[in-house]
């Protein structure tokens, strides 16, 4: 139910907005063609003209918007082959959406009623910023997916990958990633260190966790800086320091000593995240289980280790994305028997680029999305056990 | 307890005064508290302070020069390093002798290294003379001294004695001097020649560059953690992961990402030239300079700004937004006076976040950098890996450590260090 | 000294007590090497035969770049993990000056050549250091776009100070090596007197002087792989880099781009042995050496990869390359024609003013 009446817009005030976007994807468009005043005028012409047109004929959106897209695509394939056809493709659907949203008012459909067009135009604008800061955020990521299937062992876009020629795309890099042993040793090492590194610190983290968040704490702030810490001293530091000090006591160079230095590294998110979900903690629950009769062994695990559960798998997922992604450690701390992804991905880019550690890094999001999507579930789920509404 | 007066003090259940029952209460949970955390406490002290102690302890020590040439350290104790004249012979026999242990020791080159780090040419005077002191006879084969200049030149300048003589302690502050761009000179503490100062250029690079960093770090968190904080949870929970995606992203991957992005015939280029807003012959210098490490490093330290800001600003109530307007503010007094007040916790926790983490930065500054863009921890890591003057590289470590020891303090006082939250 | 003594043992006593350290060595060798391409060539070459003859597992670690100093530290703790280092010379004499390696007698230590020529005579003036066992002959040489340059592909090493007939960027190494030395020689410094004139300080402004005339259009690399890399994206028109690097981009990568040989840093590359080996384990290392440096073995590497081989009994051996069959003798840093003017640089005069001239070369990159 929307609080705000939405009628159609009338076809000057549609056709103009289009002609303004036209005009300002005409300029881009005309410039890579040679005539940038050109590219606005058509551009302007072309979108004004739509806007005016079917501002009249929105009960045939849907159709409309086909023909639109179907226009667009055809004008990018004749004009520049494959790449300008999903060009066009995507401004085609973009074009027809946009001029519908404006000739229904749909824009204002999820706003108060009281807003005049200078904030509405400003909350859209503000949208649209929001929008490029994702995408920036988004975009090595984008960059990295179609350059693991590059058919060339370098960092490039081929002439052949941006004219889509199946030639310019190939698996083999995901096929060195699963048949080179170096890979796979690589990988069954982090799959080795990081488990481990996560249970200590988790281990550890929890327990301190509870402990700080009591009420009486003698030297908590002095404590909190010390086990906070392997967060804040530069990493190239803690990297020479253990690197010194293990040598000395026989752990550099071995598994054990690769898990403690990333077990140290991954406290700190422990600890934050943990004291973070005991910060809500109802403390009268534990003190209802000591009444009926539970000792603070059953209590702990009965009653708070359920409760604070989302609290440290978070903390974990943290400690362990920390191992599973340092580099400056364990090139120092490590020797060959543990040497982790990261290290092979960086050899791979001192020694001999391949885009090999682009499929690496490919698979390795896809496993990301996976495990946020965890997290992202167990939140829920603990807002839901603690009768938390979500906000 | 008791509903009558009482004149004694108040007792427990077990007749013990209520004030010490109390106190020994307090004190078990303190104790409670303490057992918990003390394994942990003791891990990371030993898995991680210890060694971040012993590394800065070795931006003083210089053990190795006593240790190893202990009759010449006794000896140059007489001599003038201001006379301009080379010692006498007994300095030159102590010499011989203890050159001879450490050269069987084969740790002569390794005492050449150090001073060489102070005064250039004296590691291969070393390595000249350990080779055949090795053969001589302390007892017999003197005097040394034309021996000792006839194998090197560099024995007869008063110059390379003056370096053994100050370099002579088991401790020295001349590490921290060079990291200071300074050096010993005959009269005490001097700057060194213009064209070797470096480090204070560096420093001075490193914390200008972090707080750009941060600065556009904040231009862009603040909307979109706004944006986060004000659509419904379903939508804000799928942004999220937009944010948290490249987060948990390789760093070497993202930085190798941007290479292929920024280079001048890159992806951001090319898209450019192909628009027509820069021609093809200026396109765009991007990489291998600042700005190439602070658009790379901008984008790795995002999230963290974003998560300590979103969750701030989702404990702001809208209303107060709301009210104000009410209240005939306009929409930028209202957000100028009311909201920004409420979340600069939130700034201030993902700034200096930031700020620490980007100044500790080294590995894309080094991919990206080229020569204007590196920070002070790759010349720490060079000192390491490469150069092995390892003393230098700690006191560096330990300066910039400091550095940001200091920042942590403000953050624990400005915002305290349990209110970051990563989501 | 005590503070270091006391924490060592508290941590240990605390940490490494409850861990047996007994790792039995008996069947099993970490080579240290460079990784990639060039770690590949040693396993097709050295150590696959190695292994299949003696059943000695070989674990390669790719640690090379931070030798020096891991060997240091591995050193002062006691605790040597490496059995074999491949090494670039000057760090060997660096290893050996420390006392960090082990010192080799060519004669009953490695193996004769075929016709009997003696281990020392064979490599001849490469056994640069007593520690030093030559493997491979490389260079760090020049190449360029060959569709950048237009009909005048550059025939002399000064090319890269040539703006004006050579547009665009160049990639160098960020070190002040080599770069200083073609600076001089490019600024009409006669070739021996290259040292003479470093040693002073007007000498090193002149070769920075002539550095600072390009460089706004340098890249600065550090590591091997970039030249090729920015090459083929055409973001420099010419670079320094290793010439194996080279022959890859060009012979197995097909890229356009074409190899300069002139004044190119002649350098080695070999193995030493770290000091402090348990008896087992030096005796199985000496074996492994006097193995992997015959003159089959290393004329048998430069079938994967264009270094030449450090044995003159070797070079009449190599042979095509291993996957695309051609000639891999014209792609030899040794090779006649491609040594016509190399640069041979000065370790002795490095070792002493590598850390002052770092100091200056940085302190030019940061203005």
């Amino acid at each position: 139910m929307a609080l705000t009446p939405v009628e159609n817009q009338t076809p000057a005030f549609t056709g103009a907005v289009a002609a303004a976007s036209g005009a300002f994807f005409g300029l881009f468009v005309g410039t890579a063609q040679g005539s940038g005043f050109l590219g606005i005028l058509i551009g302007a012409v072309l979108l004004g003209a739509l806007g005016f047109v079917l501002a009249g004929m929105t009960d045939k959106e849907k159709p409309l918007r086909w023909a639109i897209f179907a226009g667009f695509t055809a004008a990018g394939l004749l004009m520049g082959g494959l790449a300008a056809g999903v060009v066009g493709a995507l401004f085609g659907w973009f074009a027809g959406w946009f001029v519908f949203w404006l000739a229904t008012s749909r824009y204002r459909a999820h706003l108060a009623p009281y807003l005049t067009p200078g904030q509405v135009l400003w909350h859209y604008t503000f949208r649209v910023i929001c929008g490029s800061i994702f995408v920036f955020l988004i975009t090595p990521i984008l960059v990295v997916m179609p350059l693991s299937f590059n058919a060339q062992d370098f960092f490039t876009f081929t002439p052949e990958m941006l004219r889509f020629d199946p030639a310019g795309y190939s698996l083999k890099h995901y096929q060195d990633f699963f048949t080179s042993e170096s890979w796979q040793d690589a990988l069954w090492n982090s799959v080795r260190i990081a488990p481990m590194a996560t249970v200590l610190s988790v281990g550890f983290g929890t327990l301190a966790a509870i402990g700080l968040s009591q009420p009486h704490v003698p030297f908590r702030r002095a404590i909190m800086a010390i086990l906070i810490s392997p967060m804040i001293v530069p990493l190239i530091i803690s990297a020479a320091g253990m690197y010194f000090f293990y040598s000395r006591i026989g752990l550099q160079g071995t598994y054990m000593g690769v898990v403690l230095a990333h077990a140290a590294l991954g406290i700190p998110f422990v600890i934050i995240t943990v004291t973070a979900t005991l910060v809500g903690f109802d403390r009268s629950l534990t003190r209802a289980a000591a009444n009926m009769g539970a000792g603070p062994v059953t209590t702990f695990f009965r009653v708070q280790m359920p409760l604070i559960l989302p609290g440290v798998i978070s903390g974990g997922l943290f400690a362990f994305i920390t191992s599973f992604d340092e580099v400056v450690v364990v090139l120092f701390v490590g020797s060959a028997g543990q040497k982790t992804l990261p290290w092979q991905m960086f050899t791979g880019l001192r020694e001999q680029i391949s885009p090999t550690i682009l499929a690496v890094a490919t698979i390795l999001v896809v496993i990301s999305i996976g495990l946020l999507a965890t997290v992202e579930m167990l939140r829920r789920h603990s807002e839901r056990m603690r009768g938390m509404s979500p906000t | 307890m008791s509903d009558t007066t009482q004149t004694g003090p108040v007792l427990a259940a077990d007749g013990t005064p209520l004030k010490r029952s109390l106190a020994r209460a307090l004190r078990m949970q303190k104790i409670r508290a303490l057992m918990l955390i003390a394994p942990l406490l003791l891990f990371v002290l030993l898995t991680f302070i210890l060694p971040i102690a012993d590394m800065l302890f070795r931006s003083v020590e210089n053990s190795i020069v006593p240790d190893n040439l202990p009759r010449t350290v006794v000896a140059l104790q007489d001599w003038d390093a201001n006379s301009g004249e080379i010692p006498d012979e007994a300095v030159f026999t102590a010499l011989a002798a203890d050159l001879k242990i450490a050269a069987e020791a084969k740790i002569h080159t390794r005492i050449g290294s150090r001073l060489n780090y102070e005064k250039p040419g004296i590691s291969s005077l070393f390595r000249k003379a350990g080779r055949r002191v090795k053969k001589w006879d302390i007892e017999a084969d003197g005097p040394f001294t034309e021996q000792f200049i006839k194998i090197g030149k560099g024995w007869g300048d008063p110059e390379v004695w003056r370096t053994i003589k100050t370099y002579s302690g088991t401790y020295t502050n001349g590490y921290f001097l060079n990291a200071a761009d300074m050096q010993k000179g005959p009269d005490g503490a001097e700057w060194r020649p213009e064209n070797e100062q470096i480090y204070f250029t560096l420093f001075k690079r490193t914390m200008f560059m972090s707080l750009v960093i941060t600065v556009s770090c904040i231009v862009l968190a603040y909307p979109v953690a706004w944006i986060l904080a004000n659509l419904p949870a379903r939508t804000a929970n799928l942004l999220m992961i937009l944010v948290l995606l490249p987060f948990w992203t390789s760093l070497l991957v993202r930085t190798s990402a941007w290479k292929v992005m920024l280079q001048q015939q890159g992806v951001i280029n090319e898209v450019l030239v192909w628009l027509g807003l820069v021609a093809d012959d200026s396109r765009l210098q991007l990489i291998n300079n600042q700005t190439g490490t602070i658009i790379a490093m901008t984008h790795i330290l995002l999230p963290f700004m974003i998560l300590p800001m979103y969750s701030v600003m989702q404990t702001i109530n809208p209303t107060y937004l709301r009210a104000a307007k009410s209240l005939g503010a306009t929409n930028w007094t209202a957000f100028w006076w009311v909201y920004i007040p409420q979340s600069v916790p939130g700034i201030g926790a993902g700034s200096i976040l930031v700020f620490i983490l980007s100044i500790g930065y080294y590995i894309t500054p080094e991919l990206v950098g080229g020569t204007k863009g590196v920070f002070i921890s790759n010349r720490i890591a060079f000192h390491i890996s490469t150069s092995l003057n390892w003393g230098l590289a700690a006191a560096l470590g330990t300066i910039l450590l400091a550095v940001v020891l200091l920042l942590y303090w403000a953050y624990d006082k400005i915002v305290g260090i349990d209110n970051v939250k990563l989501g | 000294m005590k503070l270091k003594t006391l924490t060592a043992l508290a941590a240990t006593t605390a940490l490494v007590a409850p861990m047996a350290m007994a790792a039995d060595m008996a069947d099993e060798m970490t080579i240290v090497s460079w990784g990639g391409a060039y770690s590949a060539s040693q396993k097709n070459a050295y150590h696959d035969p190695y292994s299949a003859n003696t059943g000695v597992k070989i674990i390669n670690d790719e640690s090379s770049a931070e030798a020096v100093a891991k060997l240091r530290a591995m050193n002062e703790a006691g605790n040597v993990t490496w059995d074999v280092v491949d090494v670039v010379a000057a760090d060997a004499m660096r290893l050996c000056d420390e006392g960090l390696a082990m010192e080799i007698d060519p004669d009953t230590q490695l193996a004769a050549a075929p016709d009997g020529t003696s281990a020392a005579d064979d490599f001849g003036d490469l056994l640069v250091s007593e520690c030093f066992i030559p493997q491979i002959v490389y260079s760090t040489t020049f190449g360029y776009r060959t569709d950048m340059v237009g009909d005048t592909p550059p025939e002399s090493v000064c090319a890269i100070f040539d703006l004006d007939a050579y547009p665009g960027k160049r990639s160098l190494q960020k070190r002040p090596i080599d770069n200083v030395e073609w600076a001089l020689y490019c600024d009409g410094v006669a070739k021996e007197d290259i040292y003479d004139t470093l040693s002073t300080p007007e000498g090193v402004d002149q070769a920075l002087a002539k550095l600072d005339t390009i460089k706004d259009n340098v890249v600065w690399w550090t590591a091997g792989a970039e030249t090729p890399q920015l090459l083929a994206d055409g973001e420099v028109v010419m670079g320094s880099t290793y010439n194996g690097r080279l022959f890859s981009a060009i012979a197995e990568q097909n890229q356009p781009i074409g190899m300069l040989w002139d004044m190119q840093s002649f350098d080695l590359d070999g193995w030493i042995i770290p000091a402090g080996l348990s008896e087992e384990r030096k005796a199985r290392a000496l074996d492994y050496i006097m193995f992997a440096t015959d003159t089959q073995r290393l004329a048998d590497q430069a079938k994967y990869i264009s270094y030449g081989p450090a044995r003159k009994s070797s070079a009449p051996l190599v042979g095509k390359h291993a996957e695309l069959g051609i000639d891999m003798a014209p792609h030899m840093p040794t090779d006649p024609a491609n040594a016509g003017n190399v640069h041979i640089y000065d370790y002795e005069w490095w070792a002493d003013n590598r850390d002052d001239l770092d100091a200056k070369f940085q302190a030019w990159l940061a203005k």
